[in-house]
C-alpha cells in the first residue's frame, strides 16, 4: 500500500492561545475566597498548635494559638500511651478494603443502571436512591443484629461488610456513566469486546474523576467513622484510630494536647489522599476523542 | 469484503416511533452503497441495525446470507466510523487503532504490522504516540478511519464521517475516500443527509424519508429520472422547482408555464425543472414553453451565476424542503424559482427575463401520490 499524503491537511496547525486579561496578578475572586480559606484554616492550625502545646497551655483562657517552645514530645507520647499503631493499622484495613470495594460494586452497579436496558430499571433505581433519604440511626439495630448473626462483632468484617457499595457511590458514578459519550462504548463494543471490557477498558479510564471523588468521599466517610464502630467494637484490639482517640479523654484525665496529636497524624492520610487527588476532581478528558 | 441484504427491515421504538419502515435492499460485494435523507429519516437507525447497535423489529439483516440480527456486534465483523470519530480518548493513536485487533487476541507482530501498514497509508505515522485530545479535526477523522480499515472487515459503515470537517477539508476527505474504496473494494454503506457527497461518493445512492426508502439507484440516473417527488426535491443542489399545474386534454399549465404532454391524464399535477434545465428564451425559442421570471437575487459562484427569483405560479412541495425556508419563501401566488445560468450572465435584480425549458427534461408528478408521471 502506498501513503496517501495527508499531511499537509488545512486547520492542523497548532492552536494559538488567546492573551489572557491580567490587571491582577490573580484572578479577582481570590478577594473572596481568601476570607473564607482563612475561616476554614483557622481550626486545623488550632489543632495543630494545641497539639505543640503543653497541656497547662491547652487549658489556658483565652487559647494560645502561638505556644513559646514546641512541644514536638507530644507526638511520640501520643503515639506511644496508646495502641497507636495496631489502630493505625486496622482503620488503614479496613478503609482500603471499603474504598476498594466500593470503586469495583459500584461501578458495576452504576454501569447497569446507566446503559444496561433491563426490565424495572427505572423503579429500582427510585428505590435505591429513596434509601437515601432514610437517617443512620433507622438502619443501626438492624444492620447491628445482621452483623452480629455474622458473628463478625469485634472484628474488622463488622466495620467492612455493611459498607462494600454504598447507595451514593451508585448514584454518583451513574449519572456520571450517563455523561459520557455512549459511541465510545458502540466502537468498542464493535472492535470486539465484551461489556466487562468496554466498562473497565473504556468507562472506567474515562470516569476517573467521578471514581477520585467517590474514593476520597469514601475514604473520609470510612476513616472518620465513630459511631458504627462504637456500636460494633469494644475490644480495644479491633479499635480504629476514631475510637482509640477517646482514650486520650475519659472522666478522669483530659489529655488534650496528646488527643490533638493524635487527631493531627490521624488526619494526615486524608490530607495526603486529598492532595494527590485533587487534579481529578474538575479535569475530565472523556469528550477529547470527539469532534474537534 | 461481503454482500449485505435488508429484507423487510422495520425498527420501531418504545413508543411507537418507526424510525425504519420495511427497509429492503441489497448491497453488492465490493459496492459504495450511500443512504441519504433528511434528518431523522432512518438512515442512520439502518446502519446501527447492521451494526448490531440497534435491535431488529422485524424482517432481517444478513451479511453473506447469514441472518445477523442475533449475533452481537463483536461477532459481526464489521467495522464502523462514527460521525463524531469516537477515539478512545485515554489511549494514543497506536492503541486506538489496536484496540480491535487486541480485543480478537490477534500476535502482537501481525497487530504491529497491520497498524504500520495502516498509519503509513494514511500518513498517521508521525502521530502514534498521540493522543485524540492532541490531533486536528482532519486528523482525527483519518484515525477514524484507521481504525476500522486495520481490523480488514467484512463492510464498513461510515455514519457522516464527514460533517464535522470544514467545507474545504471536506472536499478533500470526500477524494480520498473515493481513492480508498478504489483500492480496498471493501463493502460500505455511507450515510449522509448531504446530498452532494452522495451523489460523487455513491456507485449507487438510496433516499430515505420517514423511515422508507423512496428510490434507489444510480446517481445520476436518480437525479434524472426522480421516481417521486421528494426525490425530485432533495436530490440536486439548487433543488428541482416545483410548481403546481393542470394537465387538460394533453397540456400541461402552470401559471404562465404551457406545454403538451401526450397521454397525460387530466387532473392536477407537480411540475418539476431542475435549475440548469431554464435558460433565456432566445429568438428560435418562440415556439417553446417559456415563463417569465422576476430575478430578486444573483449569485456569481465563478464558474456559474445562480439566479433566485420568482415565477408567477403556485409553488409546490416535495417534503424535502428546510422548514425555515418554506415559511419564508410561502407565497400562494408566486413560486419560488432558481436558475442556474453561465458566468458571463448577469441579470440585474429586478429584471424580468422571459426563460424556456426543453420540454422533455421537465418532469411531471402526480399532485396526490407525488410519483413522476412518465
Amino acid at each position: 500500500m502506498s501513503a496517501v499524503d495527508l499531511r499537509t491537511l488545512p486547520g492542523e496547525a497548532g492552536m494559538v492561545e488567546a492573551p489572557r486579561r491580567r490587571w491582577l496578578p490573580f484572578s479577582p475572586w481570590h478577594f473572596l475566597l481568601l476570607p473564607i480559606a482563612t475561616v476554614m484554616l483557622t481550626p486545623l492550625v488550632w489543632v495543630v498548635m494545641t497539639s505543640l502545646e503543653t497541656l497547662e497551655q491547652t487549658r489556658h483562657f483565652p487559647p494560645i494559638l502561638w505556644p513559646g517552645s514546641f512541644q514536638w514530645a507530644n507526638y511520640p507520647n501520643a503515639f506511644n500511651s496508646v495502641a497507636f499503631g495496631r489502630w493505625f493499622w486496622n482503620t488503614t484495613v479496613v478503609t482500603t478494603t471499603v474504598v476498594a470495594s466500593n470503586l469495583i460494586l459500584c461501578s458495576l452497579a452504576a454501569y447497569g443502571f446507566a446503559r444496561i436496558r433491563f426490565w424495572g430499571r427505572g423503579v429500582a433505581f427510585f428505590f435505591l436512591l429513596a434509601t437515601l433519604m432514610v437517617p443512620v440511626q433507622v438502619v443501626l439495630i438492624p444492620t447491628f443484629l445482621i452483623v452480629k448473626q455474622m458473628h463478625l462483632l469485634n472484628t474488622l468484617g463488622a466495620l467492612i461488610v455493611p459498607n462494600l457499595a454504598n447507595v451514593f457511590g451508585i448514584f454518583l458514578l451513574t449519572q456520571f456513566f450517563r455523561t459520557l459519550p455512549v459511541e465510545l462504548e458502540e466502537a468498542a463494543r464493535i472492535d470486539g469486546a465484551s461489556r466487562l471490557k468496554v466498562l473497565f477498558g473504556i468507562v472506567l479510564p474515562l470516569s476517573l474523576p467521578a471514581l477520585t471523588t467517590l474514593a476520597v468521599i469514601q475514604f473520609m466517610w470510612t476513616w472518620n467513622d465513630f459511631l458504627w464502630p462504637l456500636v460494633t467494637i469494644y475490644k480495644e484490639n479491633a479499635f480504629t484510630l476514631q475510637l482509640g482517640l477517646m482514650s486520650f479523654q475519659g472522666s478522669h484525665a483530659n489529655d488534650t494536647n496528646l488527643l490533638m496529636a493524635g487527631n493531627v497524624m490521624s488526619m494526615l492520610p486524608m490530607l495526603l489522599l486529598f492532595i494527590a487527588a485533587q487534579r481529578y476532581f474538575v479535569r475530565g478528558i472523556a469528550t477529547q476523542g470527539l469532534k474537534g | 469484503m461481503s454482500e449485505v441484504t435488508f429484507e423487510h427491515v422495520s425498527k420501531v421504538f418504545p413508543g411507537g416511533t418507526v424510525a425504519v419502515e420495511d427497509l429492503s435492499l441489497d448491497v453488492a460485494d465490493g459496492e459504495f452503497l450511500i443512504l441519504v435523507g433528511p434528518s431523522g429519516c432512518g438512515k442512520s437507525t439502518a446502519l446501527r441495525m447492521v451494526a448490531g447497535l440497534e435491535r431488529i423489529s422485524t424482517g432481517g439483516v444478513f451479511v453473506d446470507g447469514v441472518r445477523i440480527n442475533d449475533v452481537p456486534p463483536k461477532d459481526r465483523d464489521i467495522a464502523m466510523v462514527f460521525q463524531n470519530y469516537a477515539l478512545y480518548p485515554h489511549m494514543t493513536v497506536e492503541r486506538n487503532l489496536a484496540f480491535g485487533l487486541r480485543q480478537r487476541r490477534m500476535p502482537k507482530s501481525e497487530v504491529a504490522r497491520r497498524v504500520t501498514e495502516v498509519s503509513s497509508m494514511l500518513g498517521l505515522d508521525a502521530l502514534l504516540k498521540r493522543r485524540p485530545g492532541q490531533l486536528s479535526g482532519g486528523q482525527r477523522q483519518r484515525v477514524a478511519m484507521g481504525r476500522a480499515l486495520v481490523r480488514e472487515p467484512k463492510a464498513f459503515l461510515l455514519d457522516e464521517p464527514l460533517s464535522n470537517l470544514d467545507a474545504k477539508l471536506r472536499v478533500q476527505m470526500r477524494a480520498e475516500l473515493k481513492r480508498l474504496h478504489h483500492r480496498l473494494g471493501i463493502t460500505t454503506i455511507y450515510v449522509t443527509h448531504d446530498q452532494v457527497e452522495a451523489m460523487t461518493l455513491g456507485e449507487r445512492i438510496a433516499v430515505m424519508s420517514t423511515g422508507r426508502l423512496h428510490q434507489i439507484g444510480v446517481p445520476q440516473d436518480v437525479y434524472d429520472h426522480p421516481e417521486n417527488v421528494f426525490v425530485a426535491g432533495f436530490i440536486g443542489s439548487p433543488p428541482m422547482n416545483l410548481l403546481h399545474g393542470t394537465a387538460t386534454g394533453g397540456t400541461v399549465v402552470a401559471g404562465s408555464f404551457s406545454f403538451s404532454r401526450s397521454g397525460i391524464v387530466d387532473g392536477p399535477v407537480t411540475v418539476g425543472v431542475r435549475p440548469e434545465a431554464l435558460r433565456p428564451a432566445g429568438a428560435q425559442d418562440e415556439r417553446r414553453p417559456s415563463i417569465e421570471v422576476l430575478v430578486e437575487v444573483v449569485e456569481p459562484l465563478g464558474d456559474e451565476v445562480l439566479i433566485h427569483g420568482s415565477v408567477d405560479a403556485r409553488v409546490a412541495r416535495s417534503g424535502a424542503e428546510i422548514e425555515e425556508a418554506t415559511l419564508l419563501a410561502d407565497d400562494s401566488t408566486r413560486a419560488p424559482v432558481t436558475v442556474r445560468l453561465d458566468p458571463d450572465a448577469r441579470p440585474a435584480p429586478g429584471e424580468r427575463i422571459p426563460m424556456v425549458a426543453e420540454p422533455e427534461k421537465v418532469h411531471l408528478f402526480d399532485a396526490e401520490s407525488g410519483r413522476a408521471i412518465t
